[in-house]
């Protein structure tokens, strides 16, 4: 028998990076991280400097997004690892794979409160799919297998962050270098195909529905199921509604492109849902602000629920029929089982409200709406661009006003909602798509947030764009104040904001301001036109639009309050 | 309907399991009436038996929260099945010697076991069903109870009959 062969756990960690074909991470060094950023001077494969470990992090997610590969972020213990937390927890609650390796104190300093240790493992349970510490033996031998089981994790079944947290003396110690074998992996397991008699059942369902509508979710995207649900829609003649995180799957210039439903949704979507008697619910997980009040959401729907999560069938609403199995091959079972279904009345009088109800808002302040610069950035890019997202009001126009064709277009803080997510998420998408357009779509106040990774952007000549809608207001915060709080308006003021063209400028990027109509289409092709390096866009828009439609919260689609005008 | 159900989860004996089980009840709202670990048949797998209440829907979604824990093997509901479920119990009474005679009679009737008679205090050991040590303990309120733990249920799956 050959001799074990024992490397730093540094290299057994790169080694297990270039197995997985990481080309690319986000790593911000420190005491405990020197031995990898050391091993790392050797290596081919990249490691990108964020300004901030929350960049870091965020940045790995919207390169997952944007690639569907597996994003990865290093931080070094103690604050380095705490400056993950929102991105980790943004991660979970959409569900995005990705590993995050964190330096750790030496295994026998270990909980005695030792210069900058902090129980990451501790804190990170509730918000990871599954974390490790490397500390006792039996994990220090398995090494090269926790690393490569956490990227199994991470992107297997409900996909999900997995954090490993790695003390000094295992990364510059030596491992025993295992050879690959993942389906030897503790946590290897073979999915099961979709129940045969469930899929019958829900084919028989959709055959004899009179009014049924399909409503995807992330999982769509997770699940790379996008053709499979086109090709089930044009089987049956579904009219498809998606929840935020499901932007793209199905193309939304599509007739039967119903939008998106619920607290911001389109009136349309909302109508389809309220008076469907049968939900397809692919890949979503009926949250909060999509049913609203869950007792008079869908009230006439059955429900047939295909879904990873076992867990979250029969969670919020009951399915009448339950298919835990990834969206994909369900999908693909349901297209073969279903038979052709004809577009009838139904579909007719979808179609014909949604052009009775369109989107809309009045434009008649001083200053432009922001729904419009959203409409102009559609034109000029002709709907192509990859598209992230602070949170907020600039979040919900961008849903509403980007209409997108394609999936893993579309990076969001769904869950979380996280302000401060979209720029270094446009970051680590542009990494994963480099020859493609991508734009963060900001509020005055994301934007602030993690201002810093423009300095990442110009370094690395990244052409992003940053499209602030800057109204001086914390607006979506304003807007609730403003609706339900009297228009009390506190804590919601920016004026004060740095301006933002001379701060692109400090960073080396392109600083441009527009406040006019007119000038809109040709500040943003300017924009478009810098190939070499960020661009961060100033647009002045009025101070005190709203996002509408509103079902406000815990109401449901009865107490939905329209767009105030008709477009144009 | 809201009654107290119990589960037996089976995880790999890792550091920070319960940790994690413990705050997934925590975080999602679920309650643990009562709560027992202990090493199993495997050297690799510990056991908890988890007793909680809960409705059906609410005790299925605990069952496959736990379950998608990377560090738990199996999740068992012991609903509407055949178990043998015991807990100990220790109770600590301070009673006089007028009073003991009393005492050691109802530990009988109970099939209780007095461990320790100090100065002025009797301790009894019982063991049985949670119904059991329950009626127990309501029956010692008469007496000054100074001090009482109880093991938490454990339950295990009766074996099968012969047909
Ligand atoms: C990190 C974080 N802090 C606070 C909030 C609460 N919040 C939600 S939207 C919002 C206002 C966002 O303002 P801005 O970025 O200017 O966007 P606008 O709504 O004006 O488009 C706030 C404070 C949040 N979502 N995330």
């Amino acid at each position: 028998m050959m001799a074990q062969e024992m490397i730093p756990g540094a290299q057994a960690l790169l080694r297990v990076f270039e197995e997985e074909n990481v080309d690319v991470f986000f790593g911000y060094p420190g005491g405990s991280v020197i031995p990898i950023f050391d091993a790392l001077y050797d290596s081919s494969i990249k490691c990108v400097l964020p300004r901030h470990e929350q960049g870091g992090a965020h940045a790995a997610d919207g390169y997952a997004r944007a690639t569907g590969r597996v994003g990865v972020c290093m931080a070094t213990s103690g604050p380095g690892a705490c400056n993950l937390v929102t991105g980790l927890a943004t991660a979970y609650m959409d569900s995005i794979p990705m590993v995050a390796v964190t330096g750790q104190v030496r295994t026998n300093l270990v909980g005695s409160d030792s210069f900058q240790e902090a129980d990451v493992t501790g804190i990170t349970i509730p918000i990871t799919k599954h974390n490790y510490l490397v500390k006792e033996p039996y994990q220090i031998e398995r090494f090269a297998d926790v690393v490569r089981e956490a990227f199994y994790l991470a992107r297997s079944g409900r996909p999900g962050p997995v954090l490993i947290d790695v003390p000094t003396d295992v990364s510059s110690g030596c491992v025993p270098w295992t050879p690959r074998n993942i389906e030897a992996l503790d946590a290897y397991e073979v999915p099961e195909p979709p129940d045969a008699a469930a899929i019958e059942r829900a084919a028989e369902m959709i055959a004899k529905a009179e009014r049924p509508v399909m409503m995807i979710g992330g999982g769509v995207v997770n699940g790379n199921a996008s053709d499979e649900i086109r090709e089930l829609s044009a089987k049956c003649n579904l009219a498809v509604v998606h929840t935020l995180m499901a932007k793209g799957c199905f193309p939304e210039s599509h007739e039967l492109s119903m939008g998106m439903p619920g607290m911001h949704g389109m009136a349309y979507a909302s109508y389809a849902i309220q008076h469907s008697d049968l939900l397809v619910v692919i890949g979503a997980r009926f949250d909060d602000r999509i049913t609203g009040d869950l007792s008079r959401f869908a009230p006439d729907a059955q429900v047939i629920h295909i879904d990873i999560d076992p867990a979250e069938i029969d969670k919020v609403r009951y399915a009448n029929i339950g298919i835990a199995c990834d969206a994909k091959t369900a999908t693909r079972a349901l297209i073969e089982a279903a038979t052709a279904r004809e577009r009838g009345a139904w579909e007719e009088r979808l179609i014909t409200y949604k052009r009775e109800h369109p989107l809309g808002y009045t434009d008649d302040d001083e200053l432009m709406a922001p729904q419009f610069v959203v409409e102009k950035l559609h034109e000029v890019t002709g709907g192509k661009a990859i598209i992230a997202t602070e949170v907020g009001q600039n979040q919900m126009w961008a849903a509403q006003y980007y209409g997108l064709d394609e999936p893993r277009k579309w990076c969001t803080s769904g869950g979380l909602g996280t302000m401060g997510y979209g720029h270094p998420a446009a970051i680590g998408a542009q990494f994963g798509r480099p020859g493609e357009l991508v734009v963060d779509i900001a509020g005055d106040g994301s934007i602030q947030m993690n201002m810093q990774e423009l300095t990442t952007g110009t370094i690395h000549k990244l052409p992003y764009k940053i499209i602030i809608l800057n109204n001086s207001f914390l607006g979506m915060v304003r807007q609730w104040q403003d609706m339900f709080y009297d228009k009390r308006y506190s804590g919601v003021d920016l004026t004060g904001n740095p301006d933002f063209v001379k701060l692109a400028e400090a960073h080396g990027a392109v600083g441009l301001r527009c406040g006019d109509r007119d000038k809109v289409v040709e500040t943003l092709e300017r924009a478009m036109e810098v190939d070499d390096g960020p661009v961060m866009v100033d647009f002045v828009v009025s101070k005190e639009q709203n996002v509408f439609p509103m079902i406000p919260a815990g109401k449901s689609f009865e107490n939905l309050i329209g767009c105030p005008m008709a477009r144009k | 309907m809201e009654i107290e159900r119990t589960i037996s989860v089976l995880v790999k004996n890792r550091p920070r399991v319960l940790a994690r089980i413990s705050g997934l009840f925590a975080r999602r709202g679920f309650n643990i009436d009562s709560l027992a670990v202990s090493t199993t048949e495997s050297e690799e797998i510990s056991r908890m038996t988890i007793s909680t209440t809960a409705d059906p829907p609410t005790l299925s979604q605990i069952a496959k929260q736990v379950s998608k824990l990377h560090d738990v093997v199996k999740v068992i509901d012991h609903t509407n099945r055949r178990t043998v479920e015991r807990e100990l119990c220790l109770i600590k009474t301070s009673v006089d010697r007028g009073q003991r005679g009393e005492l050691i009679a109802l530990c009988d009737v109970f099939r209780g076991d007095i461990v320790d008679i100090g100065n002025g205090t009797v301790m009894v050991q019982l063991i049985g069903d949670t119904d059991k040590i329950d009626a127990f303990v309501e029956l010692l309120a008469d007496y000054d109870i100074v001090e009482m733990v109880r093991s938490g249920k454990i339950v295990l799956d009766r074996g099968a009959q012969k047909e």
